[in-house]
C-alpha cells in the first residue's frame, strides 16, 4: 500500500513539467508514465513478495555493515535484482523511508522503498530523457517556424564544402519565393529584399543548373512565382507538333491516315488550321510513308507564328533570310500555293542539304535557294525589290532551353550582345530589301526563339530609329505584349504591338514576333540639329540619300547631288554626324512628320534655275558666234 | 547555271520518255504559275553543278544575279549527271514523273516498307498493274492509297509477270521516297 502511494505521489510530480510545455505532447508521455507506473507497481508487488522473505535473513548483518558488506551478500545466489534494489535504496533514499514506520516495518518498508527508489530512479531518468527530447523538438520547431531565416555565412561555407543538398535547396527556394511574394509580413527584420533575391539566385542556379548570368536575367524579367513556373516548364519538353502540307493534302485526311497507323493526335489550337499535336505514337512519327511523301512537316508550334504573321499572298516575292531547315519556307510556299517566288537564304553550308531536301520533299517549286550571309543579300538581290521578308534571326536560344539544356550554362553577356549586334544589322538589311511601294506587301516579320529583351525589343527599337518603318499588329492576339519599358530602357510605345510567347503560359517554346511595315524607301538618320543649310538643296536629299543607284535618276536629282555634295562636305565639317554615310539636314526632320517628297514649288524653282543657267550659256554662245559671224 | 546543250538534252529526254512516253510534251509545255508575273510562263531545264533543274522561266531570270558558287537550288531538281556523263533521275523528280506516268504499279501495304528501304518489288507484293508493260519500261510505284512511292524499271513483261513465282522481281528499284531519310546528303 505504502509504496503504491509513494509512487502515485511521484507520478504527480512527474506530470507537472510536461504540462508547462505543449499540451498535446503530454498524452503519450502521460500514457507511458501510467504504463511505467503500472509496471513498477507490478514489479514492486512481485518483488515485495519475494523480498519479504530474504532480507529478514540478512537483516542483522546487512544493517550493521551497510553498503560495504552488502556486496558480499549477493554472491549467495539470491535474486540479483533484489540486491541491486537494496543497495541503491540504501545509498539514496534513506531519509523518507527511515521516517516511516517501526523497525520491522521500516525494514520491510526500506526494502520495499529501496525497490521503489530504484524504480523511481529509472522513471526519473526516462522522464529526463523525454524532457530533453521535447526540448530538442522545440528547438527544431523553432528553427523551421514561420520565421524563415536566411542561412548565415557560416552555413553557406559549410554547404559549399558538402555536395549540394537538393531537398534542402528546394525547401529554401520555396520558402524564399513565399517570403518574396508577401515581403512586408513574412520577411526577417533587417534583411533586405536584395539579400533574399541573391540567395534565391544562388539556389536556383545550383538546383536547376543555370549559370549566374542567365538566372540573373530571368530574375529581372519575372516576379518570383512566375519565375518558378517558367523554370519548371523549361525542365519539361513541349509536345511534338506537325503541320499539314496543304499543297498535297488536307488536315482531316492526314489525321485519318495517321490515326490508322496508330498515332494519337489532336488539332493543335483554334488559331491554326494546319497544325496537329502528337501525344504518342506507335510508329516513328518522322519516318512514316506519309512523312516521306511530303504530307506533313515536323515543326514546333511556335514556328507557325512568324509565317502566320507574315501572311504572304499569291504571286508575291518573298525572302526568307535564315531558312534552314525549311519549315517556315515550306509553310510560306504552301500559303502562296506555289505561285510567286521565294528566295530561301541560308548562311551555313552544312544546313543547306536539309533545306533543299525538305523543299523537294514537300513539293515546293517556286523557290530559289542561295547561300549568302544575310548582310550581303541586299547587294545581291537588290534594294527595294521584294514584297515581304521573313527574318527568323539567329539568337541565343534562351526560349528553347527545354530542347537544349546546354544553353543554361553556355550563354554569357557577351554572347547576347554579339547576337544583338548581328540581329540589328540583319534587320536593317531586311528592311532595305523590301519595296515600300509594293502593291500588296511592304512587310517585314522579325522573330527569335529567345526571351531576352536585348535581342527582341531592343532590336526592333533600333530598326524604328534607323529606318522609316512602323510596327503593325501581328494578328497573333493570344500572345503577351512586348515590353515598352524594361529596367533602364525606354522603347517606342508602339512596341506593345509585338508579341511574346512563353512555355509556362502558352505551352510553346519561348518566342518573340514583330511585324513591321515599311512606310517609304528612305533611310532616316537620328536627330542632329544643324540649322545652317538652305532648304532647297536639302529637301530632295531624301530621294537621293537611299544610296540606290537603280532608282531613276532625274536630271534634277543629278543636279541636286552635285549641289548637295558641297553641302554634305560642309556638314561633315560642322558636325561629325554621319550615321549611314547619308546625312540629312534638320529641315528634313521637320518635314519627317509629313513624309513628303520635295514639294512642287521647290522642284519648279530648281527647274527654273537650271533653265536660267542653260539660257545664259546658250546666249553667251550665240553672242560669241554672232561676234564671230559679224567679224566675218 | 546554263541551259542544257544538245547531248545533255537528249539524255534527259530519253530517260523521261521511258516513264512518260508521249506525255513528255506535257512536261515541256506545262504552263507555270510560279514567279511574280501575272501571266503563266513556261518551264525550262537548266544545268547547275551537274544537276538538272526543272524551273519556271521567271524564276530563272531572277536567279541570274546570284553568283554561281552561292546558288544552291532552283525549282525542282530532277536528276544529275554522273562523272561518266550518264544521266540518272533522282527521287525529287517523282512528282513530275508521277503526274505524267504511263506505266503504274500498285503495291500492297505489307511490301511498302520493303520498297521504301530500297528493295525491289516482288510478285508477292504486287497489288495492281497497268497493262502493256514491256521489259525495260519505266514504271512508277504507288501505294494502295495512290501515294507515289518511287519509280523503277520493269523487269519482265505483263504476261511473264503472271507466270512468275511470288518471289520473282517485277520492278527493279531505282528511286524511292525513303531516300529523303536514308540518303539526304546524297540528293
Amino acid at each position: 500500500m505504502a509504496p503504491v502511494v509513494l509512487n502515485k505521489k511521484r507520478g504527480k510530480n512527474w506530470q507537472k513539467p510536461p504540462l508547462e510545455k505543449k499540451q498535446r505532447k503530454n498524452d503519450p508521455f502521460v500514457e507511458k508514465r501510467s504504463k511505467t507506473e503500472e509496471i513498477s507497481d507490478d514489479s514492486d508487488s512481485d518483488i515485495e513478495n519475494e523480498e519479504v522473505k530474504d532480507p529478514q535473513e540478512f537483516e542483522d548483518e546487512g544493517e550493521e555493515s551497510g553498503s560495504d558488506t552488502g556486496s558480499e551478500l549477493p554472491s549467495d545466489g539470491d535474486d540479483p535484482l533484489a540486491d541491486d534494489f537494496l543497495r541503491g535504496s540504501d545509498d539514496e533514499e534513506k531519509g523518507p523511508d527511515s521516517d516511516a514506520g517501526s523497525d520491522s516495518d521500516s525494514d520491510s518498508d526500506s526494502d520495499v522503498s529501496d525497490i521503489e527508489k530504484k524504480s523511481r530512479a529509472i522513471d526519473e531518468e526516462r522522464a529526463r530523457e523525454k524532457e530533453e527530447a521535447l526540448e530538442e523538438m522545440q528547438l527544431n520547431i523553432r528553427e523551421e517556424s514561420d520565421e524563415f531565416r536566411l542561412p548565415t555565412k557560416e552555413e553557406i561555407e559549410e554547404e559549399k564544402q558538402q555536395p549540394p543538398d537538393l531537398p534542402n535547396l528546394q525547401r529554401r527556394i520555396k520558402e524564399i519565393v513565399r517570403v518574396l511574394s508577401n515581403f512586408k509580413d513574412l520577411s526577417q527584420k533587417g534583411t533586405s529584399r536584395k539579400e533574399y533575391v541573391q540567395q534565391l539566385k544562388l539556389d536556383l542556379g545550383s538546383y536547376y543548373g543555370y549559370n549566374e548570368f542567365l538566372i540573373g536575367a530571368l530574375v529581372e524579367m519575372f516576379p518570383p512565382v512566375e519565375l518558378m513556373e517558367l523554370i519548371e516548364s523549361f525542365e519539361k519538353p513541349r509536345p511534338i507538333c506537325l503541320r499539314t502540307n496543304t499543297l498535297k493534302t488536307r488536315r482531316r485526311d492526314l489525321a485519318d491516315v495517321l490515326i490508322n497507323r496508330g498515332v494519337n493526335l489532336d488539332p493543335l489550337s483554334k488559331w491554326s488550321k494546319v497544325g496537329l499535336v502528337v501525344y504518342d505514337s506507335q510508329v516513328p512519327i518522322g519516318a512514316t510513308p506519309e512523312y516521306m511523301a511530303g504530307f506533313y512537316m515536323l515543326q514546333s508550334a511556335s514556328s507557325f507564328l512568324p509565317v502566320m504573321a507574315l501572311a504572304p499572298q499569291e504571286k508575291e516575292r518573298v525572302i526568307d533570310m535564315a531558312a534552314a531547315p525549311g519549315g517556315k519556307t515550306t509553310y510560306i510556299a504552301a500559303l502562296m500555293k506555289n505561285t510567286g517566288l521565294i528566295y530561301a537564304n541560308e548562311m551555313k553550308a552544312s544546313r543547306l542539304k536539309s533545306l533543299t531536301a525538305n523543299l523537294h520533299r514537300m513539293g515546293v517549286t517556286n523557290t530559289i535557294v542561295c547561300n549568302y550571309d544575310g548582310n550581303e543579300l541586299p547587294k545581291v538581290l537588290g534594294l527595294n525589290t521584294v514584297d515581304r521578308v521573313l527574318l527568323d534571326a539567329p539568337c541565343s536560344g534562351t526560349g528553347v532551353i527545354s530542347k537544349d539544356e546546354s544553353v543554361k550554362t553556355s550563354k554569357s553577356l557577351e554572347d547576347i550582345q554579339k547576337c544583338s549586334y548581328l540581329q540589328k544589322q540583319l534587320i536593317l538589311a531586311a528592311i532595305d530589301m523590301v519595296d515600300a511601294n509594293s502593291k500588296s506587301g511592304g512587310y517585314i516579320v522579325y522573330s527569335t526563339c529567345s526571351i531576352m529583351v536585348t535581342e527582341n525589343e531592343a532590336v526592333i527599337d533600333h530598326a524604328l530609329k534607323k529606318r522609316d518603318v512602323k510596327l503593325v499588329p501581328c494578328g497573333l492576339d493570344f500572345g503577351r505584349q512586348g515590353f515598352v519599358r524594361f529596367r533602364e530602357h525606354r522603347f517606342h510605345p508602339s512596341l506593345e504591338k509585338t508579341r511574346r510567347f512563353y512555355p509556362h503560359v502558352h505551352n510553346m517554346d519561348g518566342f518573340f514576333v514583330a511585324k513591321l511595315k515599311k512606310m517609304s524607301n528612305s533611310k532616316k538618320t537620328s536627330a542632329g540639329p544643324q540649322p545652317s543649310e538652305t532648304v532647297e538643296q536639302q529637301t530632295p536629299e531624301s530621294n537621293v540619300s537611299n544610296g540606290d543607284k537603280k532608282t531613276e535618276e532625274n536630271s534634277e536629282q543629278v543636279l541636286m547631288k552635285k549641289a548637295t555634295t558641297k553641302a554634305k562636305d560642309l556638314k561633315k565639317k560642322t558636325s561629325g554626324l554621319a550615321e549611314n554615310g547619308n546625312v540629312e539636314s534638320p529641315s528634313n526632320e521637320k518635314r519627317r512628320k509629313k513624309r513628303k517628297f520635295p514639294s512642287r514649288e521647290e522642284i519648279s524653282k530648281v527647274r527654273e534655275e537650271k533653265r536660267k543657267t542653260l539660257r545664259e550659256k546658250v546666249s553667251s554662245k550665240k553672242a560669241g558666234s554672232k561676234d564671230i559671224g559679224n567679224e566675218k | 547555271m546554263r541551259p542544257l546543250d544538245e547531248a545533255e538534252t537528249t539524255a534527259v529526254f530519253e530517260k523521261l520518255f521511258k516513264f512518260t512516253g508521249n506525255n513528255l510534251k506535257n512536261i515541256v509545255e506545262n504552263p507555270s504559275h510560279e514567279g511574280p508575273d501575272p501571266n503563266p510562263g513556261r518551264y525550262c531545264f537548266r544545268l547547275h553543278k551537274n544537276r538538272v533543274y526543272y524551273v519556271s522561266e521567271s524564276l530563272v531570270k531572277r536567279a541570274t544575279n546570284i553568283a554561281r558558287p552561292k546558288l544552291v537550288s532552283l525549282g525542282t531538281c530532277i536528276g544529275k549527271f554522273t562523272h561518266g556523263g550518264k544521266f540518272h533521275l533522282t527521287i525529287q523528280a517523282l512528282s513530275l514523273v508521277a503526274a505524267n506516268a504511263r506505266h503504274k504499279v500498285w503495291i500492297k501495304p505489307t511490301s511498302e516498307m520493303s520498297f521504301l528501304y530500297g528493295n525491289h518489288v516482288l510478285k508477292g507484293g504486287l497489288g495492281r498493274i497497268t497493262d502493256s508493260i514491256a521489259p525495260g519500261d519505266g514504271v512508277v510505284v504507288y501505294s494502295m492509297s495512290d501515294v507515289p512511292l518511287g519509280f523503277g524499271v520493269a523487269a519482265k513483261s505483263m504476261q511473264d509477270c503472271r507466270k512468275l513465282d511470288p518471289n520473282g522481281i517485277v520492278v527493279l528499284h531505282q528511286s524511292d521516297i525513303g531516300e529523303y531519310l536514308r540518303m539526304e546528303d546524297e540528293l
